[in-house]
């Protein structure tokens, strides 16, 4: 069991967010958001990876061999995956209308103006 | 195995399909009657299934895929009273809100808006009742990816699409916190199913890895929650949306993230942080009044009532927060009647506010001011239901309230009550002062402490179209008013959700219910006595929120002396607070980040 994976998850987990929080463009802000949400990806499967195991492919007939990689984490990522590109679908839809009313992609853009 | 817990999910999702297919076809208005038939049909599932599963907790395996020798092979949904009643307020809310947007709308609403609501039900109601810490997480998800949508329905406002994004963005990361806690639990568990989680986990001490994990899935439910310092998307969200559809956000949603800590930490971190549960307690409590106290201030200092009633939402938050924190059966209790007493009176403000923007065309107290005095039906609502929210005896509200007192004395916490009816009061005098202006015209029209917005940037959806009438714009403020404050008449009603909620916590007997089908223990017999400590702070709450109310409205009659040492004072942090509430969706994650961090880090300390 290596140790690179989570680093690496918490690698991209802080880079991202890095963006998010200093982010001046909404488009780059949602890319940071999805350098993010893959962070959760790599975590899942590295937490049910087994050094020299097979892929979990299992059909009816053939006899069912055990040591195989954890399906379940590879079944939340693809869940996580669907979940996370329906809510950056719904933020770029957001920032297309931001464009066209104002012309511009600077969240600062967004204050409120009021103080 | 009951059908009714899957049919309370199905239902609204297979009408959500029906109508994404067919509602084009048909007018909105059928549309809206057909999604409010199914809503009704959920909360009446809902309430049945609250008697139900009265008698020992309901276990429903998908696919019958139940636990084989005390291990969880399928997913389950467990419904317990408690649940079951978060989700019959949620189901009676969707009905207020979809019969309001009978009403409410003036354009030709497109059937997605219906879709989206009765995909925000299914979400909701399923995120109530699932026990699996992943189908949580899907259930999250769902109803957050709804919710941004329907935040975003008046896409034409500038303020609607900068309230949407920081929604989006902020409950994104949330989200995002909350699988990276699970993805924890599941490599040192091999669990996701939250009573095995519990079984696994108790059999070691808490180590590093266990209270990262609790801490991540705490952060990542109290940012939807809207706790301190989580909370900042939520004013501007709340403020923008639809008022239907604000009805369902402040009356359960906030309050759903809470319900989901509770039943996180009860069924699986209860055992291997028991020993601990004083540092938990302390950070959950803390958490809880600052939220309470924040909110409560930033509500009184908003103009807007929209605005007001989100801040009104932080701060019973907080409240609720720092019941369930008090980690006792009592506190629960008190806390999850509170959720539907308070809901079921914010979903009624909010209902009324709709009114008067449809009405009025404004709903700024300063713009508005005076021009309420023909509307004495909304201006009722909104004062009776100011009086619930700051917890007057002897209504639904108090009920609740005196629980969460009792619960605190007995755990010699004699501060909290006080503080918490402070932050009530304070909320129900910012209500109050609002209903004096608007519909009595009490008051100057001008208050620079206020937080007003810009004419011409107003965020109520009103201003523009002609004035609308019609009896469901404000028929199901009252419905909701009068259920919200008339719990306090059901008999014995503290009595049982104390029974039910000791059941909720004995995490071993829950354990061997769901994994080994263990047949229910009988629910404890219980008897609350209201005790005179709580009619004395109920009463006291009463007058400080009439007496507050009335400083507001005429803060120009204090002596001048004294208004000058206040804002010397206070005026600094006021400012600062304000200009705080008023970021960027990049500041917003930076305090959410900060949040994460300091809560994981005194986590750690205080359970070593």
């Amino acid at each position: 069991m290596s140790f690179l994976p989570y680093a690496l998850a918490a690698w991209l987990f802080f880079v991202g967010l890095y963006g998010v929080v200093t982010s001046r463009h909404l488009v780059h802000l949602v890319v940071c958001l999805g350098v993010m949400q893959s962070s959760s990806y790599v975590l899942l499967l590295a937490i049910g990876y087994r050094t020299g195991k097979k892929a979990p492919i299992f059909t009816s007939g053939v006899p069912v061999k055990l040591g195989a990689v954890d399906p379940v984490v590879q079944a939340l990522t693809l869940t996580d995956v669907v979940v996370s590109v329906t809510a950056t679908a719904l933020i770029l839809a957001l920032v297309v209308e931001i464009w066209k009313r104002s012309g511009k992609l600077d969240p600062d853009s967004l204050r409120k103006k009021e103080t | 195995m009951n059908v009714l817990v899957p049919l309370a999910v199905a239902v609204p999702l297979l009408g959500a399909a029906a109508l994404a297919s067919l509602g084009h076809v048909s007018p909105a208005r059928v549309d809206d009657v057909v999604a409010a038939a199914i809503a009704l049909a959920v909360t009446v599932f809902c309430v049945i299934l609250i008697f139900q599963s009265s008698h020992g907790t309901i276990h429903y395996w998908f696919g019958g895929w139940q636990p084989r020798n005390g291990i969880a092979i399928g997913i389950s949904f467990s419904v317990d009273p408690l649940g079951a009643g978060i989700a019959a307020l949620i189901g009676a809310l969707m009905t207020a809100a979809l019969v309001q947007s009978i009403d409410y709308f003036e354009e030709e609403v497109p059937p997605h808006f219906f879709v989206l609501m009765l995909v925000f039900l299914a979400a909701m109601v399923g995120f109530a009742f699932s026990s699996d810490l992943f189908n949580m997480f899907v259930f999250f998800e769902l109803m957050s990816t709804a919710a941004f949508a329907l935040t975003g329905y008046r896409i034409e406002h500038r303020s609607v699409l900068q309230g949407a994004i920081n929604f989006a963005v902020v409950n994104g990361i949330g989200a995002f916190m909350l699988l990276v806690g699970i993805a924890l639990v599941y490599g040192r568990t091999g669990a996701l199913n939250l009573a095995q989680i519990g079984q696994v986990l108790s059999r070691h001490g808490p180590d590093g890895l266990v209270v990262v994990a609790f801490a991540l899935i705490v952060v990542g439910l109290l940012t939807k929650a809207g706790a301190v310092p989580f909370h900042f998307w939520l004013s501007d969200a709340y403020a923008v949306a639809p008022a239907p559809v604000c009805i369902l956000f402040a009356g359960v949603m906030s309050d759903l993230g809470l319900h989901g800590v509770a039943r996180v930490y009860w069924e699986s971190f209860s055992g291997v942080l028991g020993g601990h549960a004083d540092g938990v307690r302390a950070v959950l409590i803390g958490i809880g009044v600052l939220t309470a106290l924040l909110g409560a201030l930033m509500a009184f200092l908003q103009s807007a009532l929209k605005r007001m009633l989100a801040f009104v939402v932080i701060s019973h938050v907080g409240v609720f927060l720092a019941a369930i924190g008090l980690l006792t059966a009592r506190g629960l209790a008190g806390a999850t009647l509170y959720v539907v007493a308070d809901g079921l009176v914010k979903g009624a403000l909010f209902c009324a506010v709709g009114h008067l923007a449809r009405r009025v065309g404004h709903t700024d107290e300063l713009i508005a001011h005076g021009r309420g005095r023909s509307l004495p039906i909304t201006g009722s609502i909104l004062a009776v239901g100011a009086l619930g929210l700051a917890a007057v005896p002897p209504l639904g509200t108090f009920v609740s309230y005196a629980l969460v007192d009792d619960a605190a004395g007995r755990l010699g916490d004699r501060w909290l009550p006080p503080v918490l009816a402070l932050a009530t009061a304070v909320t129900g005098a910012a209500v109050l002062r609002a209903v004096g202006r608007i519909f009595l015209g009490l008051g100057p029209d001008e208050d620079d402490l206020l937080v007003s917005v810009p004419r011409g940037e107003e965020e109520d959806e009103g201003e523009r179209n002609a004035p609308r009438r019609g009896f469901l714009l404000w028929g199901p403020a009252v419905a909701l008013l009068a259920a919200g404050l008339g719990l306090a008449f059901a008999p014995g009603l503290a009595d049982h959700a104390i029974g039910h909620a000791e059941r909720f916590v004995d995490r071993p007997q829950v354990a061997r219910e769901t994994l080994h089908g263990a047949t229910s223990a009988p629910t404890p017999p219980a008897h609350e006595h209201v005790g005179t400590s709580s009619y004395a702070l109920g009463g006291a709450s009463a007058l400080l929120a009439v007496g507050l109310a009335w400083v507001g409205l005429y803060r120009r009659r204090i002596p001048r002396k004294i208004r000058a040492a206040l804002d010397a004072t206070f005026g600094g942090v006021v400012l600062r607070l304000r200009l705080l509430h008023d970021g960027v969706v990049g500041e917003y994650v930076t305090w959410l980040t900060v949040g994460a961090a300091a809560i994981t880090g005194l986590l750690a300390l205080l359970t070593r």
